[in-house]
């Protein structure tokens, strides 16, 4: 008797996973479906912006004494000389067929440089990610286990400190500390003075040196990502550990906690799977959404640590006025924004129970 | 109905007295009330307040240049042997400037754009406008704004317009939400019955349930507001030098990082105080209205 049951049991475990997989799927094609207007919204928007906007960028390509006829060239080759929708959509044509368009600022096709500069701004960002989720959970954990007590008050006063200092002056001072005061780290760049960069295969290069078989520049890398990384995932860290602690601060407090603890359910797997899952989803959203603004953060921490990634390669864009290469990097940290927000749903759609038994 | 009592009764519906109650027992809500106040008054009286007023532009007397803190000079002196706390005091000016002209332009636009958007979620005016700050959202705020301020020639006065125009959003989003679940009322229904117009249903009836929700976010902004305009001049598109913005005096103290610190490091604890002091209010005042 008790086998048979166990068996519906789990068939109707599996049942209900497979509702659940279709429902986050088709969950998933309407989100891709609403975002691809948005995206290209956006392209309208920033490709209107870098157009119609004062300043001429020909001419900022061109420098001030170059004569006329140079800057007209360049003028045609930007297409400026066309009316605003042709410019549009001779550049849409050209991003299907993968090209960018020419960059007056590194002098060939923003996708070249895309395709060169954003693995090394992934792999930060995603060391960055991972302190930010270690460290929010860490603390959030502390705090909310400890809630109104004195581990939760420092949590709470450090988290405020986090969130409130921006994440270049993190930079500047982990750069002062713990490079300059006490060199415990490198100061800026990706490779120490005369470290050989592994050859280019996959463009992370942590993932190219393991590839050459250089352990040695594999460790030189990862020891140069470390105060970036920090530095970026500090103000996002404070932000998610606080939400934890609010999650479990209420889910502490629910009827449901005190069902399973009347039951004597021993107070360790209370803590773990009753109150600790359930506080875990709406941090789920916003640390998504966290670990893709770090994308913006980047800009400024990777111009403080010259890290050869896109951001800086934004950044240096943006100050030369570059209008291709100005659309291409709002376009990319679109995309990634988006991508981001559908993991996001699909993962919260997983932790979520209620989402596909409905249809079950 | 004059203006002044329509804004005593949305006066009226905050319940001031209670929420200052609520306020007042947060020991943090009180820090931050204190730091934001400081700041404040800092900036209106920098003129009196700074030691040396004349180096807040431009200024040069090299043979004071990049002395360490002292007496004379707290916070020491820059390359040009300007007082970095005469600096910093008057950087306080821009920070909230930037705060206050950011949200003066975008509450209002925002919140009308929400009740619109809310009122008319059906119809196609609503739609459209939801789908437009769909797009504004689709990126980080701060490249946007960035690249924006790229485009316009870098000043103080376009990376204002620039997070003006990336901020509207948050606001519509928040007044689309409130006034999506409240148009279902009854009382909204009692006013539309009784015959009133849309204006009087979106201002009278909907946007003072509408008021504390709005004011919370306000203050939870003044720091985020501020935190991207000093991301903006620290970049160097922002605010340009000789202006005394903290952002800038970050970025170009930071060139002479580890000798001279006190050139970028001090402006950049002020950055972080006045921040750290608005998010501290933001917060006491959101525990409040809903405490």
């Amino acid at each position: 008797m008790f086998k048979y049951i166990l068996v519906i049991d789990i068939k109707s475990k599996i049942v209900r996973c497979v509702f659940k997989m279709r429902a986050i799927w088709k969950y998933v094609g309407k989100r891709v479906l609403y975002v691809i207007p948005t995206l290209i919204g956006l392209s309208i928007l920033i490709f209107i912006l870098s157009r119609v906007l004062p300043g001429d960028p020909a001419l900022m390509a061109a420098g001030p004494n170059a004569p006329k006829w140079v800057v007209e060239q360049i003028r045609h080759q930007l297409r400026l000389d066309k009316p605003l929708w042709q410019q549009y959509y001779y550049w849409l044509v050209d991003l299907f067929h993968g090209d960018l368009g020419y960059s007056i600022y590194t002098k060939r096709s923003v996708t070249v440089d895309v395709v060169e500069y954003l693995p090394a701004s992934l792999q930060l960002i995603f060391l960055a990610a991972l302190f930010e989720i270690g460290g929010a959970l860490a603390l959030g954990i502390i705090s909310g286990r400890y809630a109104y007590k004195l581990p939760d008050n420092m949590v709470r006063v450090l988290a405020y400190i986090g969130i409130s200092v921006p994440s270049f002056v993190w930079g500047l001072l982990f750069q002062l500390i713990f490079a300059a005061i006490i060199p415990l780290f490198p100061s800026h760049g990706m490779y120490s003075y005369g470290t050989i960069p592994p050859p280019r295969v996959t463009g992370f290069s942590l993932i190219d040196s393991l590839i050459a078989g250089q352990f040695d520049t594999f460790v030189d890398i990862l020891w140069h990502m470390v105060l970036p990384a920090f530095a970026l995932s500090l103000g996002a860290m404070a932000q998610d550990a606080r939400i934890i602690r609010a999650g479990m601060v209420d889910t502490m407090q629910k009827d449901h906690v005190s069902l399973v603890r009347a039951y004597g359910i021993p107070e360790r797997t209370i803590f773990s799977k009753y109150i600790l899952k359930p506080s875990l989803v709406p941090a789920v959203t916003v640390m998504g959404m966290d670990i893709a603004s770090l994308l913006g953060n980047a800009f400024m921490v990777e111009m403080i640590f010259q890290w050869p990634g896109f951001s800086r390669y934004g950044i240096n864009v943006m100050l030369n006025k570059d209008i291709n290469g100005i659309v291409a990097v709002v376009l990319v940290v679109g995309i990634i924004f988006a991508i981001a927000n559908i993991i996001v749903d699909v993962v919260v759609a997983y932790l979520d129970p209620r989402i596909g038994r409905r249809s079950a | 109905m004059s203006r002044a009592t329509i804004l005593s009764e949305w006066w009226k519906t905050l319940e001031i007295k209670k929420k200052w109650y609520n306020f007042r027992r947060s020991p943090l809500s009180l820090i931050g009330l204190i730091i934001s106040l400081s700041t404040v008054i800092l900036a209106i009286f920098a003129p009196w307040i700074a030691p040396y007023p004349e180096h807040a532009g431009f200024y040069t007397d090299f043979e004071h240049a990049n002395l360490p803190p002292s007496w004379q000079h707290l916070f020491g002196t820059d390359e040009f042997g300007r007082d970095v706390l005469s600096r910093t005091i008057f950087g306080f000016r821009y920070s909230l400037m930037m705060a206050a002209v950011v949200l003066t332009l975008v509450v209002p636009a925002g919140v009308i754009l929400g009740l619109i958007a809310g009122y008319y979620r059906e119809r196609w005016i609503g739609k459209l406008i939801m789908r437009i700050s769909d797009i504004f959202i689709a990126v980080p705020p701060l490249v946007l704004a960035l690249s924006v301020c790229s485009l316009l020639t870098p000043s103080a006065f376009n990376a204002m317009m620039a997070v003006s125009l990336m901020w509207w959003p948050w606001y519509t989003r928040l007044l689309y939400n409130i006034t999506s679940s409240i148009k279902e009322e009854y009382f909204v229904y009692a006013a539309k019955v009784t015959g009133a117009s849309s204006a009087h249903i979106m201002f009278k009836e909907i946007f003072p349930n509408a008021m504390g929700a709005v004011l919370t976010k306000i203050t939870l902004d003044v720091g985020w507001v501020i935190l991207l305009g000093a991301s903006l001049s620290f970049v160097g598109l922002g605010a340009q030098p000789p202006t005394p913005d903290l952002g800038t005096m970050v970025s170009d103290g930071a060139k002479f990082l580890p000798d001279y610190w006190w050139i970028s490091m001090f402006p950049a604890l002020a950055i972080s105080y006045i921040i750290l002091g608005f998010n501290l209010l933001g917060d006491g005042i959101k525990d409040a209205f809903e405490g």
